[in-house]
């Protein structure tokens, strides 16, 4: 057992320790959750300098029997596409459990177990090799999300609970499908041996089956990001999920969309990606224009945070099928900015609703004077997230729209309207919400930010200032793994369509051709 | 050799941390020796490194590591001094120290104090990073950084309404600009495979004619665009008259003196570029010169003191723009520094103005003040005198130097220009005559400021008189092409003339003719009006750019396509599976004799089937 | 076998299964109900009987033996469930023990 299985095992053991707690005692409950959920941060902190060494390799990896038959692996490791956003799961649950403190005084130790629970399903989806086990993962994260938002939501919990449920299941039993189609084709789900399979010529899949197995995991994917026009449960989950809910679902759990497409979707069926990339592009530009148009529009502050998370992941969508460099580059660092930065506007929201008890922007007004502090933070999250430089997502973003103008000028053109798009919004909040005379109302229930909440917010923001200004952080293992990635797909593209059925000696050396490159 | 010149930026920023963290638990001494005493230092470092780097024929570089590195892409962090960037460094930091001096005055009994001079110090950060960057990603950075300072202290009166939404207008009119300077980025990225000056100016002079014209003209165009948004010009100049909301000091700053003229910088930054894209430097020059003679007449109208001035800046950074479109970047640097000086002053003394009226700005209650406030009145007849184009004044140099450019390049633009230098001189005048002849017009006692906002002034009044006589074109002549042709020295007269009859006009109009000048207006009517009210340009793009883009958002994207179309197909999946259920769901009544009903009927049915078919075998 | 005929066995067995079902679908008191599925049971096992008779085999007894059995048991759990019914609904009538449906 490594240091990769403990950091699963290890909030699993933690979900079965807070359930078994008494159920008069929620402070044992929030300090165990607390305490796992740190030691679980500080161990995987130890992934990080060997995975920043080699990006490109698996690393931590351990593979060993689950199921005999069906042949299904318990094969787990990390790379440098995996190590970030391992990190940002870990980082965020102790965070949200903090935020979830006061917040949450309802069945406080099933909240806490499901987050818990919430956690392993995530970094599992990221660590995962064996397509079933992804599979799994996939699936154990959903349910608890589920209950967080259905149990501990707002007024219109049920309905958006459900809607979430419905539309991911819906993506995920095609992914599903697939996956067992590939294994009745090549009696595997490992990943690994896929690859190598497809690299030695082993397993040639033909256009029409690329395409068809490329949309099942597409579709999923797109789901999970969520890609116009599949975004509809997004605005609905987020305003009715607590806030911790709420930090969860933008900040880790869109990224196993858009983690899925570079992991699986990409490398394995490199001809439909390539093939349906202009139209996917298509959607993913209209997602930021669309996302950011309707986000200027609500009258609630968590809807136009979720609908800035549609623009946002636009953005990632559109750096992924440039199939180039800069462009997935940008979009690996993107998934990690929108994971610090919405995440932490979800806070602060949060921190909003914990005082004010209202969502709408019209309750609010005049923050600023009674609350300088939240209100200094609030602006610096907001900078970030409409891209400043020297603050993180600009990097992303700037990455994003390098690689999609090598590729085709236009697509930089209009997705850059998202960024001036996303200065309205933002800013049109932040007025309507801080500055301003302070109502009564406001005057009397805002206060400032306590040392608990001081406690959350401060790494998020120290990462943003962080990840804007020294990218050699977090940079070089991306770009190690996305360069491999970008190979494989190359790789592919040398024999696919073209080779006709039981061509296997032609598209060998084709292999052979592109390796000696 | 390291001149450490990352220091520069780095000193006021440190400023801005001291002040912003700690800045609310100490007095206002402490705040405003800190925010002071770190851009003196700068200033002081600018002046040691440039005399260690003189004569600084060649740019001096270094190079801080790499910023953001991806595949063969790599984006540096390089600072760089040159004969250009030593220019701007001194302007920079010696007017802002100029001005952070006096604010201490002006701000003393203003609530914020803290964050006003952190925000101030953030600037100067933002602003020497735009000037010393060595690439464009760098120069980005200090460009998107001015700007949110330009918003934050726009909006420093946060309390206000009508100065949170100016900060707004202007962040978000200057985003439009930024994408038209990102877009070029992303171009050079592409064509160039680079941002750095040293690769990307080299590599456009080693293009084929043919081969260039077409995407270095789109990228000149491009960074253009991002220049009319942070330097005010047609079309997206509508943010600088409102962000007088701001501070007057922050006026005089950031959107007189430094950040506005950023985009005159950037194209000179840039001439390599743009002097292989004759196409783009003709849009230039011609948006330049519209947009000086637009303002220009507008500037004659209004009545807030600061809105004036404010419309006065639009105008001369049409000069400034002309100039380095006409391809005379020297001479538009050179007006760029004057500029610097009598305008700040121009702000500052309307500054004064309106410390001593306790908040006042409307001209048409002011009037007499040069026997309460006669540093003040002193102080901005010499930036007048300046501005006007007055010899042997700065603005007479430098704006004269630009129109015989211009004259050069095409003669009519020469006579457009010199026609807005009388107007410029008209108006100026006229304010100034409105503010300080005549009999006082308000209430309360005017009183002279403190010497902490004087002493300033006198700097700079100073500075507006003799800046004339700086070397700068002569200076910058290594780092420019030069310009061919000889200038016809016969012009100089008509400028002149034009500039010393706008004077006698406003003196006519406003001394010794009061209540001409409302009689002319009223005979005008509807072009009276139409100026008055800036040409509706702001009410036109309200009805044209914003209504559209806000309420077709709301109605048609959200309400009808994500709510309707959308959310209909999914609900509506949802609800015709609902619809199967209940149609099924019949059976399932729950009634036990009705389930026996249906055993019993399906066994008689089944009973019935096997008699039929021969029963049982 | 003498005299009577395996059919009249039939017959009532019939009548009685019939007067099982008639009653389980027209009484509305739960006991009632109850006691008609008893009914059609001891049908059901007279027939069983009667073949078993006419036949010479035991299958038929043991069968009958096998419903008797279940059919106590029954007998056990569903009244023990009626009368907790009862107690708590204050009625057994079928039609209004309806809280699981909706």
């Amino acid at each position: 057992m490594n240091l990769l299985d403990l950091i699963l095992l290890l909030p699993a053991a933690g979900f079965l320790a807070v359930l078994l707690l008494p159920r008069r005692n929620p402070g044992a409950a929030r300090g165990v959750a607390l305490a796992v959920s740190l030691a679980v941060f500080v161990l995987s902190l130890a992934l990080a300098a060997p995975v920043w060494k080699d990006g490109s390799t698996m690393q931590f990896v351990t593979d060993a029997d689950w199921i005999e038959s069906p042949a299904i692996r318990y094969h787990v490791g990390v790379d440098g596409l995996g190590i970030w956003l391992v990190l940002l799961a870990t980082l965020l649950t102790p965070v949200c459990v903090l935020v979830s403190w006061r917040h949450i005084d309802r069945r406080v130790k099933e909240f806490y177990a499901f987050l818990l629970l919430l956690e392993v399903g995530l970094i599992g989806v990221f660590v995962a090799l064996d397509l079933f086990l992804f599979y799994v993962f996939w699936e154990v994260s959903l349910v608890p999300m589920y209950f967080l938002i259905g149990i501990w939501g707002h007024e219109r919990r049920i309905y958006a609970a459900v809607k979430f449920f419905l539309y991911t299941m819906a993506g995920s039993v095609l992914m599903l499908a697939c996956i067992i189609y590939l294994y009745n084709r090549t009696g595997t789900f490992d990943y690994t041996s896929l690859l190598a399979m497809i690299n030695a010529g082993d397993l040639i899949l033909s256009r029409p089956e690329q395409l068809l197995l490329f949309l099942g995991f597409f579709i999923a994917f797109a789901i999970k990001v969520p890609l116009f026009p599949l975004h509809t449960w997004l605005p609905d989950a987020h305003v009715e999920a607590p806030t911790a809910g709420s930090i969860m679902l933008a900040s880790v759990m869109l990224k196993m969309g858009t983690y899925g497409l570079v992991r699986f979707a990409l490398p394995m069926f490199p001809t439909a990606a390539r093939e349906f990339a202009w139209w996917i592009v298509i959607l993913a530009i209209i997602g930021i224009i669309y996302g950011a148009l309707v986000a200027m529009v609500q009258p609630n502050m968590k809807k136009l945070v979720a609908y800035s998370s549609v623009s946002h992941l636009g953005f990632v969508v559109l750096g992924i099928f440039t199939f180039t460099q800069a462009g997935l580059d940008g979009a690996v660092y993107q998934m990690l900015n929108h994971g610090i930065s919405t995440g932490a506007l979800f806070l602060l929201v949060g921190y909003l609703y914990e005082r004010r008890h209202s969502l709408e922007i019209a309750d609010f007004g005049g923050v600023a004077t009674a609350a300088p502090n939240l209100s200094t933070v609030f602006m610096i999250t907001m900078l970030a997230s409409i891209g400043l430089p020297m603050l993180n997502n600009f990097v992303g973003e700037f990455l994003v729209l390098v690689g999609s103008a090598q590729v085709d000028f236009r697509w930089t053109v209009f997705a850059a309207i998202g960024v001036i798009l996303s200065a309205c919004y933002m800013l049109w909040l932040y007025q309507r919400v801080f500055f301003g005379e302070t109502p009564e109302k406001v005057r009397e229930k805002v206060y400032d930010l306590r040392p608990r909440e001081w406690a959350a917010a401060i790494p998020l923001v120290a990462l943003m200032v962080w990840m804007g200004t020294v990218t050699k952080t977090f940079l070089p293992p991306v770009s190690a793994r996305n360069a491999e990635i970008l190979r494989q797909t190359t790789v592919n593209a040398e024999f696919l369509v073209e080779a006709p059925p039981g061509a296997r000696g032609a598209a060998a050396e084709a292999v052979e051709v592109a390796d000696a490159r | 050799m390291m001149e450490q010149l990352w220091l520069i930026p780095a000193l006021p920023l440190a400023g801005f941390v001291v002040n912003g963290v700690l800045g609310r638990r100490v007095s206002k001494a402490v705040v405003h020796t800190v925010a002071i005493g770190t851009v003196a230092l700068s200033f002081l470092w600018v002046l040691k490194t440039l005399s260690a780097l003189m004569p600084l024929e060649t740019a001096h570089v270094e190079r801080y590591g790499t910023w953001i590195a991806s595949g063969s892409l790599e984006f540096a962090l390089e600072f760089a001094v040159d004969r250009l960037t030593a220019v701007m460094l001194l302007v920079v930091t010696g007017v802002g120290l100029v001005i952070h001096i006096y604010s201490v005055g002006y701000m003393a009994h203003e609530g914020g104090y803290y964050r006003f001079f952190a925000f101030l110090n953030l600037f100067m950060f933002f602003m020497l990073t735009l000037v010393l960057a060595n690439n464009f990603l760098l120069l980005f950075v200090g460009w998107e950084g001015v700007g949110l300072c330009s918003y934050l202290l726009i909006g420093f009166y946060f309390l206000r309404r009508s100065a949170t939404t100016a900060g707004n207008k202007a962040f978000i009119v200057n985003r439009i600009g930024d994408f038209g300077f990102s877009l070029a980025m992303f171009l050079m990225v592409v064509t160039f495979g680079s941002l750095d000056f040293a690769k990307v100016f080299p590599a456009v002079e080693k293009m084929p004619v043919e081969a260039a014209a077409g995407v270095v003209t789109a990228i000149c165009l491009l960074l253009f665009v991002g220049a009319t948004g942070k330097s005010a010009q047609i079309p997206l100049y509508v943010w600088l008259p409102d962000a007088m909301e701001g501070p007057t000091p922050v006026s005089a700053l950031i959107h007189a003196a430094t950040m506005v003229t950023a985009g005159v910088y950037m194209i000179a930054r840039s001439w390599p570029l743009f002097t292989h894209a004759p196409l783009a430097m003709d849009v230039v020059a011609t948006i330049g010169l519209l947009t000086a003679l637009v303002a220009a007449t507008i500037g004659m109208t209004q009545f807030d003191i600061k809105k004036v001035f404010a419309y006065s800046t639009v105008s001369q950074l049409g000069y400034m723009i002309l100039g380095v479109g006409v391809g005379a970047f020297g001479a538009g640097i050179f007006h760029l520094v004057t500029h610097a000086f009598f305008k700040a002053l121009l702000f500052l003394g309307s500054g004064s103005v309106i410390h001593a009226l306790s908040g006042e700005q409307d001209l048409r209650k002011m009037g007499g003040l040069r026997k309460h406030t006669p540093i003040t009145f002193v102080t901005l007849v010499c930036a007048g005198v300046a501005i006007a184009g007055v010899p042997p004044f700065s603005g007479f140099f430098s704006k004269d130097e630009i129109l015989l450019a211009a004259h050069h390049h095409h003669p009519w633009m020469y006579w457009i220009g010199a026609l807005t230098a009388g107007i410029t001189a008209f108006y100026v005048f006229r304010a100034i005559f409105l503010c300080f002849f005549g009999e006082y017009r308000g209430e309360g006692r005017p009183h002279e400021s403190p010497p902490s906002m004087t002493i300033p002034l006198i700097v700079l009044a100073a500075l507006s008189l003799g800046g004339g006589f700086l070397p700068v074109p002569h200076f910058l002549d290594p780092v420019f092409p030069a310009m061919e042709g000889q200038h016809e020295s016969a012009l100089v007269f008509v400028s002149v003339a034009l500039g010393l009859a706008g004077i006698g006009v406003a003196a006519w109009f406003y001394v010794l003719r009061p209540g001409l000048a409302d009689r002319v207006a009223a005979s005008l009517g509807g072009l009276y009006r139409l100026v008055y009210n800036k040409y509706f340009v702001d009410e036109i793009y309200w009805a044209a750019v914003v209504r559209p883009v806000v309420g077709g958002s709301r109605t048609l994207l959200w309400r009808v396509m994500d709510a309707g179309v959308i959310d209909g197909i999914v609900n509506g999946i949802g609800g015709r599976a609902r619809d199967a259920g209940r149609l099924v769901r019949l059976l399932q009544s729950g009634n036990i004799r009705s389930y026996a009903t249906w055993v019993l009927l399906g066994s008689v049915f089944a009973i019935i089937g096997m008699g039929l078919a021969g029963g049982l075998r | 076998m003498a005299g009577v005929p395996l059919a009249w066995y039939l017959i009532l067995s019939a009548i009685l299964f019939a007067l099982g079902i008639a009653g389980f679908l027209f009484r509305r008191n739960l006991i009632t109900m109850f006691m008609s599925i008893e009914l059609m049971l001891n049908a059901v096992n007279l027939s069983f009987v009667a073949f078993s008779y006419k036949f010479g085999r035991v299958d038929g007894q043991i069968f009958t033996f096998f419903v008797m059995v279940v059919a106590a048991a029954e007998a056990a759990v569903g009244l023990a469930i009626i009368l907790a019914v009862f107690r708590t609904r204050k009625t057994l009538a079928v039609d209004e023990i309806d809280s699981l449906k909706y």
